[in-house]
């Protein structure tokens, strides 16, 4: 059986249908995340001297956000849970753990025929479109308006994700620690992440992040993202040097310049767990983003194929219709 | 067998309701595992289920099944108001599985948005709106367990509506 569909009938629900398409194609006005007002970080690695203040520095001003774990911890199932605990090797500094943000990586490279150890302050490097934020399930990782990202201890259950999503694999895992404990500590969760949140307290204070205050040789200099994207440039073409962080991972807030190409650091430092490579990362969110315009389409692409339908039985039921007019 | 012309389950139908089926597994399977929980209990060391322990994969997945789950539901709402708006009317269930849907297409529209570069919105807005989407997913799942289980489908013709009545 055919039903049969009146001119008026059909003008009635085409409109209908149209306001369904308008109604779910677009997307509500967001608020556009300014450049000028995301902090970027300067690090021109030809002035560190690997003395270590700003590691120093990063640990006293932070003591009160580190972990402290709650002893014994609660057995964890499946068994392949492992327990990462770092409370009794809080002096570790030679790599990221929950107890130390930022460490000295070092690279023995040849600058002007000449053997050099230059040395580089790692941490976070605080994505412009980070990846951890982003993919956290819970919202515990956040970015704040001045590009900030950081972890809400809080509220973090300590699984994990940031890490494996992150490029550099920067969080770091305290075990027995959060809000987990409070859940299901042995079926869910496993302590909390942590990472550099650029003293994003003192930034909002008006202060400067512990590293760069402490820091002698004035390494790092901070501002909004465009001024020291062109400083980064600006140096490297008065210094012949190379940049890294502006393009990495879709862009990043932490600007390195060096007198050796990156390639070459990369060769010579120390990678591994807790010690982040400086090889090139391409836009982990990239990927998935490009099917956002697929799916402003799609709405429209399913109107239209019930439209479609619609008019192929409107004019069959006008045709069977046509003699009796 | 039904009868009901309208209710009749043709093969086009049954290939939808399929489809659909299949599209809703796609979506949470790689919904869930956004948490990270398929490694964490094994379930993406069965043979065929790695992915569910990639996030990137997962992520990327989810993002396909929502442009198929956006057509789908645009076209079926769009057939509705056109052609079955006199015919067919939802049933309670369909009501409140409608309802769900819309907030999570809502919710995951605007996830979507905040994962874009340069998009910002304040943490706790995000926090509300990744635990409506789970919520409203998990309620969305056993609402459709409960038609499934107690046959009640998502609409019903108007005049077996008014004969039952």
């Amino acid at each position: 059986m055919v039903p049969s569909i009146s001119r008026r009938a059909f003008i009635k629900g085409g409109l209908a249908a149209a306001g369904t398409v308008a109604a779910s194609g677009v997307p509500a006005r967001a608020a556009r995340l300014d450049e000028r007002r995301q902090l970027a970080t300067l690090l021109d690695i030809s002035k560190c001297v690997g003395c270590e203040a700003c590691v120093e520095a990063c640990r006293e001003v932070n003591e009160e956000k580190k972990p402290d774990p709650r002893k014994p911890f609660p057995k964890m199932y499946p068994p392949r849970v492992k327990v990462e605990d770092w409370s009794d090797k809080k002096d570790v500094s030679d790599r990221l753990t929950p107890y130390n943000w930022l460490f000295i990586q070092s690279a023995a490279v040849e600058i002007d025929g000449k053997e050099k150890t230059l040395t580089i302050p790692r941490r976070c490097m605080h994505c412009a479109n980070p990846p951890c934020v982003k993919l956290c399930p819970w919202g515990a990782a956040q970015q704040l308006e001045n590009g900030i990202s950081r972890i809400d201890a809080d509220i973090c259950l300590g699984g994990s994700k940031c890490k494996a999503v992150c490029p550099w694999s920067i969080p770091q895992r305290q075990t027995g620690t959060g809000l987990y404990l409070d859940l299901l500590p042995s079926l869910a969760g496993n302590g909390v992440m942590y990472k550099c949140d650029r003293c994003y307290d003192r930034v909002a204070d008006g202060e400067l992040p512990a590293c760069i205050e402490a820091c002698p040789e004035g390494v790092q200099t901070i501002g909004p993202r465009p001024e020291i994207i062109k400083k980064a440039h600006q140096l490297a073409k008065e210094t012949g040097g190379y940049i890294y962080g502006e393009t990495e991972n879709g862009g990043t807030n932490t600007i390195y310049v060096s007198p050796v190409p990156f390639e070459t650091l990369n060769r010579q430092i120390e990678k591994g767990s807790g010690r982040p490579h400086l090889g090139s990362v391409a836009a982990t969110m990239e990927q998935a983003d490009k099917l956002v315009t697929a799916m402003l389409i799609a709405p429209f692409a399913g109107a239209i194929a019930a439209v479609g339908k619609y008019y192929k039985l409107f004019k069959s039921t006008k045709e069977e219709g046509a003699p009796n007019e | 067998m039904n009868k009901d012309p309208l209710n009749r389950i043709t093969p086009k139908k049954r290939t939808f309701q399929y489809g659909y089926a299949a599209l809703i597994l796609l979506l949470a399977l790689s919904g869930f595992g956004q948490m990270p929980i398929f490694k964490r209990y094994y379930i993406a060391d069965i043979p065929g289920l790695g992915w569910l322990a990639k996030f990137y994969v997962t992520h990327y997945l989810h993002y396909l099944g929502a442009v198929l789950l956006i057509g789908a539901a645009a076209y079926v709402l769009a057939d509705f108001l056109l052609s079955r708006r006199k015919t067919l009317q939802l049933t309670p269930t369909g009501i409140v599985l409608s309802a769900l849907l819309g907030g999570i297409l809502l919710t995951g529209a605007f996830l979507v948005l905040r994962n874009l570069p340069g998009f910002w919105f304040p943490p706790g807005m995000i926090i509300v709106m990744d635990l409506s989407h789970l919520i409203g997913v998990m309620l969305f799942l056993m609402a459709t367990l409960y038609g499934i289980l107690f046959k009640k489908s998502w609409t019903i013709a108007v005049h077996t509506h008014m004969e039952k009545e």
